[in-house]
């Protein structure tokens, strides 16, 4: 597999970096992890004429929580590092359940965080825990910094609100109130493959009674759903087995899943609610993983 | 008193000796074709057809030509021009080389292009452009009979529908009269889909043509290189001792590298053309979708049975879809290979097979990946049937397997389709399984877990099958018979090398063989260095496919080491002054007999050959052997599978794999281990996960490892090994093959759990992969699924 002729820059800052993209334009893409782009270059499903390589830009290589306890991950935050981060068990059990599933161990340690939400991969895992968890992506240009809800990021398959020439530079996930429960449930056909169905659920809850729910579906598609009705069915509830039937069938019917290799389309449908009904059920499987 | 040595300790049979060529393979010092680097080597990349049935309109390479750096672009025509734009196949049909008048199937060649580096060569391969009129696509063999079906092959003379072979076998009155007879008769129908070998190196080649010599030299990735250059001398019409085919280290074969394809002629050609080496390396996508795939087989059989569980008879009928070219790589006068092995473990008097292939607009294969010539759909029907069977007469699966499993003092038996199988302890490898799984335990275990709405399934797998071809008599490739060959030298210290007609691809026959001429000689396993793969220098031999190298090569590497025991034995007696008569042998040395400390070893004897030899003996200790087997060797296995099944998903695990094989003695029982593990994960790899198939317009489904999964140590499940040992009645040193036995009849273990544990939906059948949504899909309905393309994207 032989990629077009392209060029390629290292900048060492994001002031640098800038300056490369606004001489470049359209024609010039951002490097992460690598772990999209080039599959697509090599493909030749993509021929940029030049790559901007941010790995040398130490600033961007962070996660951490502020005192309010809302989450940074900056872009070169990679999977595998919040797979490993010992933030994210106690606050953020949906992010910790995620990580382990993106991918494989092998584009872990390369793939970012913030490059999976940009690559707006209908498939891609993160994109559905953001939207689960009213996350947002905070775009850097030469004119200064935005700040984008997850939800409005991602504009179609392969496709994202960023203007040309800024960076994502940080994903950032809100503090949440109340007690945090949550997880994120994937069915794939093997460690690594993009999932058939996944499913992120968020809840926050006082006295047992939700008063925040998030759900992201993957893979259901033509781009990552934030099942938006049946989040609200769960407000001001008690997760009790009716409220939690209700949801699921909700999530279901906001699932919009093609038939391909992976799974027909009912089948998906199906995965859609039965997770959302054990992630809420705070269900374990029974089948030894 | 004796002063033999150690067998095992000298890394003789039975030694679980290190595999010596993995010091190179895991520091990354192999040497594989895209190794090789020759001067002023150029790179050639090859256009493939984005249509998988269509005219050719036009081919404009002018912009392709104009891109610096190019050196070539290669079309049809201009391979016609030399008469290579069609060559033959293995089972003497022919496949084109370059496309000129049609593109039969997705992913095709169409033309390649030559540059000066890869990246130039694929800049040049975009910037061909190809006008195609499309054409409808066939792909599947119920399409290809249809009686308005466009004809695929309308390049051959007198081919008028797309039937590319019949052919039959056994005793159809026979089977009738018992059918007549039966108390019950169980049917079963399903697919066994395509699968594909996936070597992880692709295919490659090398080629340099030396217009100053005339001498071709190529590098290739082929399982067979004898065999290439004799096809390549009367392809390419060159003078075959101008040829060398050079095998280098090769990166997993799995039967993906016997057939000749279009990108090694190409590559010649484009040598020829150029004046210059040329390089040809596959991408993983253009070996999934073009190179030999396994199996697409339909299956429909019955079985006659009496109410005590006696199989009377059974009959079956296959149709194969062959893709655009009959291109299947066996050997045998059969034209389904070795379909009609099935049922040779068992003690059935009659039967009775048809079969018939189809052209379809598929890519071409019908390679032996991973078994002996389509013995693994023999064997996976087979033991699909007898679970059915089984369930049918409302019998335990294993006590309906006891009944009919042939008895130990039963050999040598004929099956009703003409084999002779001739040894084997069937009845204890069975037992020696449920023992190791606990079978009672665990269906206890099963019906408990059932009032819990849990699914746990069993499933068993008992089989032999034929490995080693040939004999000659009923095995040959273009008319040269299979048998094998190993040339010894030994040097005057007593280290030796050892060719043979053999290539490992993965199989470690350098550390094997070293093992059986250790064990025939008494030289150490490590002062023996052993060599395959250049024709230029090993002995003609047929290659590495189908678990024949231990049966028919392995048998050549014994042979000459006898041969060279022979002639140290005269050697002895003249150092011991002693007539040969009254030399004894024991492993490593000679004495005289009588008096068992005046001896002297192999080692001395070598020396001898060469300094000091009786009057009137040749010098030198070197010989060959070419080996033709009597029979095929049949091992036998049984695998035992334990799975539960997530009903909400259909998500199916395994809990335990129960192996227990009887390959005869073993050389080196790690390496063997190491096949049968390798095996079971391609059988569950198969079963659980591996999908390529073809939507209703010809477009490949599983086309690149995104889609078509290799499973990982991840999901793999542990395997647990157990042996019996029956030795081979008529091989040298008593070994059967072993190489395929579990990918061959692991999968029914996996698939056959898996209909357990769903028994009562009455669910007769799910074709593979048993992919979680089919799975669920039949709890749901109580349906069979049939996974037959073509694939219903929406
Ligand atoms: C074998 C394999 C399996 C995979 N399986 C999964 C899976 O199961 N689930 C899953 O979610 N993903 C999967 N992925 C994708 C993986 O998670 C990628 O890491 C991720 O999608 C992209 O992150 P990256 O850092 O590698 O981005 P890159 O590949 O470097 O970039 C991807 C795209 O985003 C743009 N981009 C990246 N970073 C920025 C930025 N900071 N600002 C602006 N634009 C940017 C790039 O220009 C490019 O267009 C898989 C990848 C592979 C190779």
């Amino acid at each position: 597999m032989y990629p077009s002729r392209f060029r390629y820059e290292a900048p060492r800052s994001l002031g640098e970096a800038f300056a490369l993209l606004a001489e470049h334009g359209d024609e010039a893409k951002v490097l992460a992890g690598g772990q999209s782009l080039i599959p697509l270059v090599k493909l030749r499903f993509a021929a940029p004429a030049m790559l901007v390589d941010i790995n040398g830009i130490p600033e961007l290589a962070y996660h951490r929580e502020d005192a309010d306890g809302s989450l940074r991950i900056g872009a070169l935050c990679r999977h595998a590092d919040l797979e490993r981060s010992p933030l994210l068990p106690g606050n953020h059990p949906t992010m910790a359940a995620a990580a382990p599933l993106v991918a494989d161990p092998i584009v872990r340690t390369r793939g970012t965080l913030v490059g999976s939400l940009c690559h707006a991969d209908p498939q891609g895992d993160w994109a559905s825990v953001m939207l689960a968890l009213n996350g947002e992506i905070i775009a850097q240009g030469p004119n200064g910094r935005r700040t984008i809800p997850a939800v409005d990021f991602v504009v179609g398959p392969f496709q994202n609100a960023l203007h040309p020439g800024e960076i994502a530079v940080e994903a950032r996930v809100p503090a949440a109130r109340g007690t945090v429960s949550g997880s994120y449930l994937k069915l794939e056909r093997r460690v690594g493959d993009f999932a058939t169905a996944g499913v992120a659920v968020a809840i926050e809850s006082v006295g047992g009674q939700v008063i925040r729910a998030g759900i992201g579906l993957t893979g259901v598609g033509a781009g990552n759903i934030k099942a938006v009705e049946a989040e609200q069915s769960l407000v001001g509830y008690t997760l009790d087995p009716d409220v939690i039937a209700r949801a699921a069938e909700l999530a279901a019917g906001a699932a919009r899943p093609k038939t391909d290799h992976r799974g027909s389309a009912e089948y998906k449908r199906h995965v859609v609610a039965t997770f959302v009904r054990r992630a809420l059920s705070g269900y374990r499987a029974p089948v030894a993983a | 008193m004796s002063q033999a040595l150690d067998e095992v300790k000298i890394g003789g049979l039975g030694a679980s000796r290190q595999r010596v060529e993995d010091a190179r393979f895991i520091r990354g010092r192999g040497n594989y074709v895209d190794d090789i680097v020759l001067p002023g080597m150029l790179h050639m990349e090859i256009l493939r057809s984005p249509l998988a049935h269509a005219r050719i309109k036009s081919i404009d390479t002018s912009k392709a030509w104009a891109i610096p750096g190019v050196r070539l672009v290669l079309t049809g025509e201009m391979a016609a021009q030399r008469n290579l734009a069609w060559m033959p196949t293995l089972s003497y049909d022919t496949q084109a080389v370059l496309a000129t008048d049609k593109v039969r199937f997705q992913g095709q060649e169409v033309a390649c292009v030559v540059a000066d580096d890869p990246y130039i060569a694929r800049d040049g391969v975009e910037a061909i452009v190809v006008e195609y009129e499309p054409l409808p696509p066939i792909v599947n063999p119920v399409q290809a009979l249809a009686p308005d079906a466009p004809l695929i092959r309308d390049d051959k003379e007198g081919q008028t529908d797309n039937v590319c072979y019949r052919w039959e076998v056994g005793d159809a009155e026979a089977t009738e009269r018992a059918f007549a007879e039966a108390d019950v008769v169980s049917k079963l129908k399903l697919h066994y889909p395509r699968s594909h070998p996936s070597p992880i190196e692709c295919c490659g080649s090398v080629a340099d043509y030396n217009s100053a010599t005339g001498k071709l030299t190529v590098y290739m990735t082929t399982q067979a290189p004898h065999i290439i250059r004799a096809a390549v001398a009367l392809v390419a019409e060159l003078p075959e001792h101008m040829i060398r085919i050079i095998s280098p280290d090769i990166g997993g074969g799995f039967g993906n590298k016997v057939p000749v394809y279009p990108g090694y002629v190409c590559s010649i050609l484009c040598s020829i053309l150029t004046g210059r080496p040329v390089k040809w390396i596959e991408d993983k996508t253009g070996n999934l979708v073009s190179t030999g795939f396994g199996r697409d087989m339909y299956l429909t059989g019955e079985m006659a049975l009496r109410a005590d569980g006696k199989i009377l008879a059974v009959r079956f009928h296959a149709d194969t879809d062959q893709g655009a070219f009959f291109s299947d790589a066996q050997p045998s006068k059969f034209k389904v290979g070795l379909l009609h092995s099935a049922f040779a473990c068992y003690d059935v008097p009659h039967g009775h097979i048809t079969a018939q292939g189809t052209y379809t607009n598929k890519a071409p294969g019908g390679v032996a990946y991973r078994c002996s010539f389509r013995v693994t759909e023999a064997m996976f029907f087979q033991e699909r049937m007898v679970q059915a069977a089984a369930d049918d007469l409302g019998m335990d699966q294993a006590e309906f397997r006891r009944i009919n499993l042939r008895e130990d003092d039963s050999f040598p038996a004929r099956t009703p389709f003409g084999f002779l199988v001739d040894s084997g302890q069937y009845a204890k490898c069975l037992q020696m399984g449920l023992d190791a799984i606990g079978y009672e335990d665990f269906k206890r275990e099963q019906a408990e877990a059932r009032k819990r709405g849990r699914y746990l399934g069993i499933g068993i797998s008992t089989m032999t099958e034929p490995l080693g071809a040939g004999n000659s008599r009923e095995y040959d490739i273009l008319g040269i018979k299979m048998f094998d060959s190993a040339e010894l030298r030994v040097h005057p210290t007593g280290k030796a090398i050892l060719r043979t007609g053999a290539k490992t691809q993965g199989q470690g026959h350098e550390t094997t063989w070293a093992q059986i001429v250790s064990h025939e000689l008494g030289i150490p396993a490590d002062d023996i260095v052993v060599e395959e793969g250049d024709t230029d220098h090993a002995p003609f031999g047929m290659g590495t496919y189908a678990s024949r190298s231990t049966p028919v090569a392995g048998a050549a590497v014994s042979m000459v080491s006898r041969k060279i025991r022979a002639k140290a034995r005269k050697l002895a007696a003249h150092l011991l002054e002693v007539s040969e008569e009254d030399v004894e042998w024991e492993l490593g040395r000679f004495y005289v007999r009588g008096a068992q400390s005046r001896g002297v070893t192999i080692q001395e004897c070598a020396m001898a050959a060469y300094t000091n030899m009786p009057d009137g003996m040749e010098p030198g200790l070197e010989n060959n052997a070419y080996y033709d087997p009597p029979n095929l060797t049949w091992p036998f296995a049984c695998y035992i599978a334990t799975v539960e099944i997530d009903p909400e998903t259909g998500v199916w695990d395994v809990l335990r794999l129960v192996a227990v094989d009887d390959c005869g003695v073993r050389i080196n029982p790690m390496v063997v281990e190491g096949q049968i593990t390798g095996g079971l994960t391609e059988a569950y790899a198969m079963s659980n996960m591996q999908f390529q198939t073809y939507d209703a317009e010809g477009n490949i489904v599983g086309g690149n490892y995104m889609d078509y999964l290799l499973p990982t140590a991840w999901e793999t499940p542990g395997f647990e090994l157990h042996e019996v040992v029956t030795p081979c009645p008529h091989h040298p040193i008593g070994a059967k093959g072993v190489g395929e036995c579990a990918a061959v009849g692991g999968p029914a273990a996996f698939v056959n759990a898996v209909m357990n544990a769903i028994g009562h939906t009455g669910v007769r059948n799910i074709d593979m992969p048993l992919l979680p949504d089919r799975v669920w899909d039949a709890i749901r309905t109580g349906k069979d699924i049939s996974g037959a393309p073509p694939f219903r994207n929406a």
